[in-house]
């Protein structure tokens, strides 16, 4: 026998299940009245820097159906790649953004969207510039662990190309299920993008461990 | 959200994620992982900015009663229906440190295992007086605590005759986004643990008692509410014992 190292693990993880909207998102799963409003149902509390966007999308099973029982997460940088974080030592973010977005996939159609702004580039561990991207998390029935992945924006090619975790990726041919497709304007005016999520199938998203 | 409730992080990435003792993505006795399972490699990357940040979650948010699913739904003067118990614990890190600050979220069926979702198709009634979610934000030392009811279980569309354990879902925000954890707490003594195909997507039974909570006699509240530990480890931060060199990453 050795010494013990001291070192407890971490918990492990089980499935939100079908009603992880009941926890997560109450008001949009028709449980009003416990809380004000759904946790990071907005992005923009107030005037921000940058370029406002709307990202839509839907999660897609293996069969080609969309998730309605899903809920997807975002976490990214302001306009200027500041996260608004406490251990954000790089300088200070848009305080009226928060960076965290949170979304039920429609109950009937699968979609999910955020309005939020559109994210400035962020260092990688070695100090190279990452391209503008969002971090997404996904959970639902049938997903033992959340799924981690980023999202690019098709307008970003020369950054896309020179982006670090993106050179990363053994099979180049699966860079474009990280890429969200420009859309045009929606009706507010500002930038749509769509990203779609395969959990499996030819497009299979690739979904990280980091 | 404020920026003031946060303490530290030291240097050093998140410790990597021991992926098996974590359930694997295609367990084929839980046929809903059958096609949402991804099917490639996840890329495997050391955490950086993105993942070693995240939101801040200030007390601020909270309402009075958002931790007490006993009255959080309730009409005033009544409370819902079933064995009354307190859910309590720490959130601690792989450094066993508490993590405070941490945001943690909640939700269950009701006493008769019936969950409040207009999907939801079981023939147990409904609690007029119970939401089934909760939410608190841990203390100085990594502590928190609910109230609630004690659910039931409850049979579920996978085999013809399949059952979930009594649970509670919890999710849980640390200080960073690679913290990130969803997991379901489990009752002491609960003969329907080792029966279940959602448990049994736990590769180990070391794994599986993580996520049983022990009777706690000692903080049961006498004539009134019983009482279960559960405590939650999130990912830990590398300890940057010397300085290294990240050109080789």
């Amino acid at each position: 026998m050795v010494q013990s190292l001291n070192a407890w693990r971490e918990s492990p993880s089980q499935t939100a299940g079908p009603y992880v909207h009941i926890g997560c998102t109450p008001n949009a799963a028709g449980i009003e009245g416990i809380y004000a409003e759904d946790l990071g149902s907005s992005l923009i509390s107030g005037p921000v820097a940058g370029k406002q966007i709307e990202v839509v999308g839907a999660v897609y099973d293996g069969t080609g159906t969309p998730l309605k029982d899903a809920m997807v997460e975002i976490w990214q940088a302001d306009a200027a790649g500041l996260f608004n974080a406490a251990n954000e030592s790089r300088g200070k973010a848009d305080e009226n953004f928060t960076g965290f977005g949170r979304a039920a996939c429609d109950q009937e159609t699968g979609e999910f969207s955020f309005q939020t702004v559109k994210p400035g580039q962020v260092p990688w561990v070695d100090g190279r510039l990452q391209a503008p991207h969002i971090t997404m998390w996904i959970v639902a029935r049938g997903i033992n662990i959340g799924l981690h992945t980023r999202m690019y924006f098709d307008d970003e090619a020369s950054a896309n190309a020179d982006d670090p975790v993106l050179q990363r990726i053994e099979h180049q041919n699966r860079v474009p299920t990280l890429i969200a497709s420009s859309e045009g304007a929606s009706s507010e005016g500002q930038a749509t993008y769509r990203f779609n999520i395969h959990l499996q199938g030819p497009n299979e998203t690739v979904f990280f461990d980091m | 959200m404020s920026n003031n409730e946060r303490s530290e992080p030291a240097a050093g990435g998140f410790i990597a994620r021991d992926r098996a003792w974590h359930p694997p993505a295609f367990h084929a006795p839980y046929k809903s992982t059958l096609k949402r399972s991804p099917q490639a490699a996840l890329i495997s990357l050391p955490t950086s900015l993105g993942e070693e940040t995240g939101p801040v979650f200030g007390h601020s948010l909270l309402g009075e009663h958002d931790n007490d699913l006993l009255i959080n739904f309730a009409k005033a003067g009544e409370t819902a229906i079933g064995p009354r118990i307190i859910i309590h614990g720490r959130i601690l890190d792989e450094r066993g440190r508490g993590v405070p600050g941490a945001l943690i979220e909640i939700w269950q069926a009701n006493a008769g295992g019936r969950y409040r979702h207009k999907k939801e198709g079981y023939v147990a009634a409904l609690d007029p007086n119970f939401g089934g979610c909760g939410r608190t934000i841990s203390g100085e030392d990594g502590s928190y605590v609910f109230r609630t009811v004690q659910p039931g279980p409850y049979p579920w569309p996978n085999g013809m005759n399949d059952w979930r354990p009594a649970h509670v879902h919890f999710s849980v925000f640390g200080h960073a986004f690679a913290q990130r954890l969803i997991t379901q707490m489990y009752f002491e003594g609960d003969p329907l643990i080792p029966l279940c195909p959602i448990v049994g997507s736990l590769p180990t039974t070391d794994a599986v008692e993580t996520l049983v909570a022990a009777l706690d006699k000692k903080q049961t509240l006498p004539m009134d509410a019983l009482a279960y530990k559960f405590d939650i480890v999130l990912r830990g931060r590398r300890q940057t014992l010397f300085e290294n060199r990240r050109e080789g990453l």
